[in-house]
C-alpha cells in the first residue's frame, strides 16, 4: 500500500518534469533563454508584495470558478459553458449597479444586491445549458459552447449599444461606476479583501458540500453512474440541473467580483478566460477539492508572472498558457501510463 | 444590389465555407470512428500559423498545405494515443490540446504576424467558368474551394456506399460486433482519428493561405471557428452532406450579417457576426430533442394525427450520435 502511494507520487512528479521539459524546449526553439524566462515569471508573481497581491487578484475569480466546476465535474458534467456564465454574472451585476447607483439606496445594499444578481444571472444562464442537456438531449459541451458565444455577443452589444459611454463607445467598456459602490481595496493594491474572503468561502462551501453532505454524496452517485443512481431513487435530472445552477451561481459570483472589485465597469473581455483556465485547474486536481486552492494559486501566479515577458524578454506571454496546458496534458497521459503499469504489476502478483 | 453582385457574394460564401467544410468533414470521420476531436479550435489555429510560416519561409504553397495536414495529424495522434492506448478521457485531452495549440500558435507565430506571404491563386475552371450563373457561383474559385466540393462528395460516398465506410460506421456504432467480424477496432480508430485530424489540418492553411490570407495571431477572427465547426458537425448528424449544408448555412448567415449591416445601423457588427450561434443552438435542440425520453412519452399521449405529424417532423431532423462515441474499446 505504502509502495503504491510512492509510485503514484513518482508518476505525478514525472508529469511535472515532462511539462517543464516541453516548455523549456519550446522556449529554446525560439532562441530564448528558458532560465531567464522562468526567473522573470517568478519575479513577476512572487517577487514582491505588490506582485503577490496581483496574483491574489487573479486567484479570486479563478478559485471561485473552480469551486463551481468541481460541483459539475462531480455530477459527471463537462460545464464548458462556464465562460458564458461568468459573463452573464458580470452583466447582471452591472445592470443592478447602473439601475441603483444614482438613487438614494445605501451603497452597501447596492453592492450586496449586485453580487446576488450576478449569482442569479450565472445560475440562470447555466440552467439554459442544463435544460438543453436534460430536456433537449443536447450535449452540455455543444450547448455550452454556443451559449458562450451568445454571452460574449451580449456584452459587446451592451457596451456598444444601450450601455455605451457618453461620447465614443469602445471595447474598453461601459462608464465606470460611482466610486461609492466599488468594493474597497487594500491600501494601494488592487486586492479587495472582501472578494478574497468570498473566494475562500466558496471553496470551503464546496469542500463541505462534496465531502460531508448527503446532497454531495448523491451528486457524486449521479456523476459515477446515472443509471444506477436513478434506480436507487436519486432524482437524476434534478441533481444535474442543480449542479449546473450551483456552478453557474459560483461562475456568476466570479463575474460579479471582476466587475465590482477589479474593473468597476463591464468590459468586452470580462471573463478573461478564467472559465477555461478553471476547467484546466479542475482537471489537474482530479476533482479533489483540497488541492484546488494551491493549484489555482499556481496557475494565477503563472498568468500574472507572464505579463511582463513581452516587455522584458520580447517573448509572447502565451508561454505560461503552454506550461499550464502541457502540465494538465502530461498529468492525464501519465495517469493512463500509471493505470497500465499498475495493472501489469497486479497481474504479476 | 444587382444580381451580379449577389452571385459574386454567394460565390464568396462558398469560398469562405471551404475551411469550415474541411473541419467538419474531418471531425465527422473521426467521430464516426468513435473519437471526438475536441482540439479542433487549437488545431485550426496552429495549422494556420504553421502552414503560413512554412509557406512564407519556403515560398512553396504545397509545403504549407502539407504542414497543415501534418499538424492536424500530430494533434489527433496525441488524442488517439491518450484515448485508445491509455484509456483517458478524449474530451479532457482534446480540450487541453485546444488550449495548448491556441497558445502555441500565438507564441510560435509571433515572427510571422503581418508578414507578406504567398496566396493560393484564383483558378477559374476553363469552360465551366463561362456557364451563366453556375459558372460565376461554383467555378471561379481557387483550388481548395474545388477540393472542398470534392471532399464532401467523396466523404459521403465513402461513409455510405463503400465496404470500408460500413466498417467505419460499425466501429463507431457497435465496436464489439465489428471486432467479432474481424475488424481491428483500435487500429482502425487510430487510423481514422489521424486521417480526420489531417483533414481538419487542411482548414488552417485554407484560411491563412487563401480565405483570410496572412497571420495576425489569435485575434485574427480565426479563433472560435473550431468551436463553431464542432457544433456544425453535430448539426450535420455525422452525415457529410448535412454537415456541409450546415457549413454553407453558417457562412451564408455571416455574409448576410455583413450585407444587412448598412440597413441596421443600430446593431453593432459584432452582434451580426455571432447571429448564427443562437440559430445553431436552436437547430441543435431540434436535431437532438427527438432523442429525449420525455418527448416520446408526451408524443404517445397526443391524439393520433397530431402525434404522427409531429413525430414525422422530428424524425426528419433527428440525428443520433454514433453509439460508441467517446467510449474506449477494450477487446478483453
Amino acid at each position: 500500500m505504502k509502495n503504491t502511494r510512492f509510485v503514484n507520487f513518482g508518476f505525478q512528479i514525472l508529469a511535472v518534469v515532462l511539462a517543464l521539459i516541453v516548455t523549456t524546449l519550446i522556449l529554446a526553439a525560439v532562441g530564448a533563454n528558458p532560465w531567464d524566462a522562468y526567473k522573470n515569471i517568478y519575479a513577476g508573481s512572487f517577487g514582491s508584495f505588490e506582485k503577490f497581491t496581483d496574483v491574489l487578484v487573479a486567484w479570486i475569480p479563478l478559485l471561485i470558478t473552480v469551486a463551481g466546476l468541481l460541483v459539475t465535474f462531480s455530477a459527471g458534467l463537462w460545464n464548458i459553458g462556464v465562460e458564458g456564465q461568468i459573463i452573464m454574472g458580470a452583466i447582471a451585476t452591472t445592470w443592478i449597479v447602473r439601475l441603483l447607483q444614482d438613487t438614494t439606496t445605501p451603497p452597501a445594499l447596492i453592492i450586496t444586491l449586485a453580487i446576488l444578481a450576478g449569482m442569479i444571472g450565472g445560475a440562470l444562464w447555466a440552467s439554459l445549458a442544463g435544460a438543453l442537456k436534460t430536456f433537449g438531449g443536447v450535449n452540455e459541451i455543444f450547448g455550452g459552447l454556443g451559449l458562450n458565444f451568445v454571452a460574449t455577443a451580449s456584452t459587446i452589444w451592451l457596451i456598444f449599444g444601450p450601455w455605451k459611454r457618453p461620447g465614443v463607445a469602445s471595447i474598453a467598456g461601459t462608464e465606470s461606476f460611482n466610486e461609492s459602490v466599488w468594493l474597497p481595496t487594500m491600501g494601494d493594491t488592487r486586492l479587495s479583501l472582501w472578494a478574497l474572503g468570498l473566494a475562500i468561502l466558496s471553496i470551503v462551501i464546496v469542500y463541505f458540500l462534496l465531502q460531508g453532505t448527503y446532497i454531495g454524496l448523491r451528486l457524486k452517485a449521479v456523476g459515477k453512474n446515472p443509471k444506477a443512481a436513478y434506480l436507487l431513487g436519486v432524482p437524476t435530472w434534478q441533481y444535474s440541473m442543480m449542479a449546473f445552477m450551483l456552478c453557474g451561481a459560483f461562475a456568476g459570483l466570479a463575474g460579479a467580483m471582476q466587475v465590482m472589485a477589479v474593473y468597476h465597469r463591464l468590459i468586452g473581455s470580462i471573463s478573461s478566460g478564467y472559465g477555461f483556465l478553471g476547467l484546466l485547474v479542475a482537471m489537474l486536481v482530479n476533482y479533489q477539492v483540497i488541492w484546488a486552492a494551491p493549484v489555482a494559486l499556481f496557475f494565477a501566479a503563472l498568468n500574472i508572472g507572464g505579463i511582463q515577458l513581452p516587455i522584458i524578454l520580447k517573448l509572447d506571454s502565451s508561454i505560461t498558457g503552454i506550461l499550464q496546458g502541457t502540465l494538465v496534458l502530461f498529468v492525464l497521459m501519465v495517469e493512463g501510463v500509471r493505470q497500465k503499469f499498475m495493472k501489469r504489476v497486479g497481474e504479476k502478483q | 444590389m444587382t444580381t451580379e453582385m449577389i452571385l459574386v457574394g454567394l460565390a464568396g460564401v462558398l469560398a469562405a465555407a471551404a475551411p469550415v467544410i474541411f473541419a467538419v468533414i474531418g471531425e465527422t470521420i473521426s467521430e464516426r470512428a468513435g473519437v471526438i476531436n475536441l482540439s479542433m479550435n487549437g488545431t485550426i489555429l496552429l495549422s494556420a500559423m504553421a502552414s503560413f510560416g512554412v509557406a512564407v519561409t519556403t515560398n512553396n504553397l504545397l509545403l504549407g498545405f502539407l504542414m497543415g495536414m501534418l499538424v492536424g495529424a500530430l494533434v489527433a495522434s496525441i488524442i488517439a494515443f491518450g484515448n485508445i492506448t491509455l484509456k483517458q478521457s478524449q474530451v479532457a485531452i482534446g480540450f487541453v490540446l485546444a488550449l495548448i495549440c491556441r497558445d502555441l500558435s500565438d507564441f510560435l507565430g509571433n515572427p510571422f504576424v503581418g508578414a507578406a506571404g504567398p496566396r493560393l491563386p484564383f483558378a477559374p475552371l476553363p469552360g465551366l467558368a463561362d456557364i451563366p450563373v453556375i459558372g460565376v457561383l461554383l467555378f471561379r474559385q481557387d483550388l481548395m474551394t474545388y477540393a472542398s466540393y470534392l471532399f464532401v462528395i467523396i466523404a459521403w460516398v465513402f461513409v455510405y456506399k463503400t465496404r470500408a465506410g460500413l466498417m467505419l460506421q460499425g466501429i463507431g456504432e457497435k465496436p464489439a460486433a465489428a471486432f467479432v467480424r474481424g475488424a481491428n477496432v483500435n487500429r482502425m480508430r487510430y487510423f481514422y482519428t489521424i486521417l480526420g485530424g489531417a483533414i481538419i489540418g487542411l482548414a488552417g492553411p485554407t484560411f491563412s493561405l487563401s480565405v483570410k490570407a496572412g497571420w495576425k495571431g489569435t485575434l485574427s477572427g480565426l479563433d472560435g471557428i473550431g468551436w463553431i465547426a464542432l457544433a456544425i458537425t453535430i448539426f450535420g448528424g455525422w452525415n457529410p452532406m448535412r454537415a456541409a449544408f450546415g457549413a454553407y448555412l453558417f457562412a451564408f448567415l455571416q455574409w448576410l450579417g455583413l450585407v444587412l449591416q448598412p440597413s441596421l445601423p443600430g446593431v453593432p457588427s459584432q452582434v451580426l457576426q455571432v447571429a448564427p450561434f443562437p440559430l445553431m443552438i436552436l437547430t441543435l435542440l431540434l436535431v437532438n430533442i427527438g432523442n429525449a425520453e420525455w418527448v416520446g412519452r408526451t408524443l404517445a399521449s397526443l391524439p393520433e394525427p397530431t402525434r404522427r405529424f409531429i413525430a414525422r417532423g422530428l424524425r426528419s431532423m433527428r440525428a443520433s450520435p454514433p453509439a460508441a462515441l467517446g467510449v474506449p474499446f477494450d477487446s478483453e
